[in-house]
């Protein structure tokens, strides 16, 4: 056994403790966090059989990213922590016997259909160059259209999150800058026609107002 | 006993069986089971990449970088689909969402 086999068992046991963690912690801020430790480990995993571009891309893109969404998400809704989750473990063990067969059974086949392929058969071609720069080359050549589209998919993505989440309030006090450009003065002043003096009121009548 | 493709598949095998399980238990709290969600892609990422390894062949990893780009996307409609939930609702409990069931 040499040391990456050793490795690899310490990272999958972390990755699925932590996994483990996040489906059966109680507190979504654990379980966000706990996901994060298994992302970490499966980075870990994917540069011990160099995959160092994906490795970095899943710390920068899930951990820098989208589980800081997460954290946030988690933190703004107010959830209430039920204190008894006693269906949760009435139904685990049942849950567990099922994803145990689930496991085994993609384990067996697996293992029949590719069974020890240690050594790794790599061309001269792939050998010389980085994985990033191999990545690349492939990338921006043979997967040009796919790339644009998934380009497409992150811009529609980003619109659908923003206009889902917008919210305008109707309590607003705030003016439309258009609105009070476009305002003009006989909107907000009216003359009124007026004469400039009046005539006095005639003295007898004045008297008589005043008597009555 | 040196690493081998199985190792690989067997950690994915497991880590996708975990994460179905926690789908199935989780009924209380939506965020859980998109974070499980994550947890099956994770997976299958995982799957991919020891292919693309032990097979020589790299347009596994090109996939798998396909498949963080619509990971991605659909977190974050997904999240925000949740917080519109939660601003209608004030709940997030997969129970209570049965406006539907007839």
């Amino acid at each position: 056994m040499d040391y990456q086999t050793g490795f690899f068992y310490l990272f999958a046991a972390v990755l699925l403790y932590a996994a483990f963690r996040v489906i059966t912690a109680r507190n979504p801020v654990v379980a966000v966090l706990h996901l994060m430790l298994a992302f970490s480990q499966a980075s870990a995993l994917w540069l011990l059989i160099q995959a160092e571009f994906l490795g970095l891309t899943l710390v920068l893109v899930y951990l820098g990213a989208v589980m800081v969404l997460f954290l946030f998400v988690v933190m703004m809704l107010d959830i209430k922590l039920e204190g008894e989750r006693g269906s949760f473990w009435k139904h685990f063990p049942l849950a567990a016997v099922l994803g145990a067969v689930v496991a085994l059974q993609i384990i067996a086949v697996l293992w029949v259909g590719f069974p020890n392929i240690t050594v790794p058969a790599v061309p001269a071609a792939l050998a010389t160059v980085s994985n990033t720069k191999s990545l690349g080359l492939l990338l921006y050549s043979e997967y040009l259209y796919p790339i644009e589209v998934a380009a497409v998919i992150l811009l529609v993505a980003m619109i659908a999150a923003i206009a889902l989440t917008l919210r305008r309030r109707k309590d607003s006090k705030a003016i439309d800058p258009g609105v009070q450009v476009q305002v003009r003065a006989s909107d907000r002043l009216v003359v009124l026609p007026m004469n400039p003096t009046q005539k006095p009121v005639p003295l007898s009548a004045a008297i008589q107002e005043s008597k009555a | 006993m040196n690493m081998t493709l199985g190792h690989y598949l067997s950690l994915g095998a497991i880590l996708f069986a975990m994460s179905v399980i926690g789908i199935f238990l989780n009924r209380k709290n939506l965020i859980v089971l998109l974070m499980a969600i994550e947890l099956m892609l994770l997976a299958v990422n995982m799957n991919f990449v020891a292919f693309a390894h032990f097979l020589g062949d790299l347009h596994g990893q090109v996939f798998v970088f396909f498949i963080l780009t619509v990971a991605a996307a659909e977190s974050a409609i997904g999240l925000a689909i949740l917080m519109l939930l939660f601003r209608n609702r004030a709940s997030i409990s997969v129970e209570e969402l049965n406006t539907l069931k007839g």
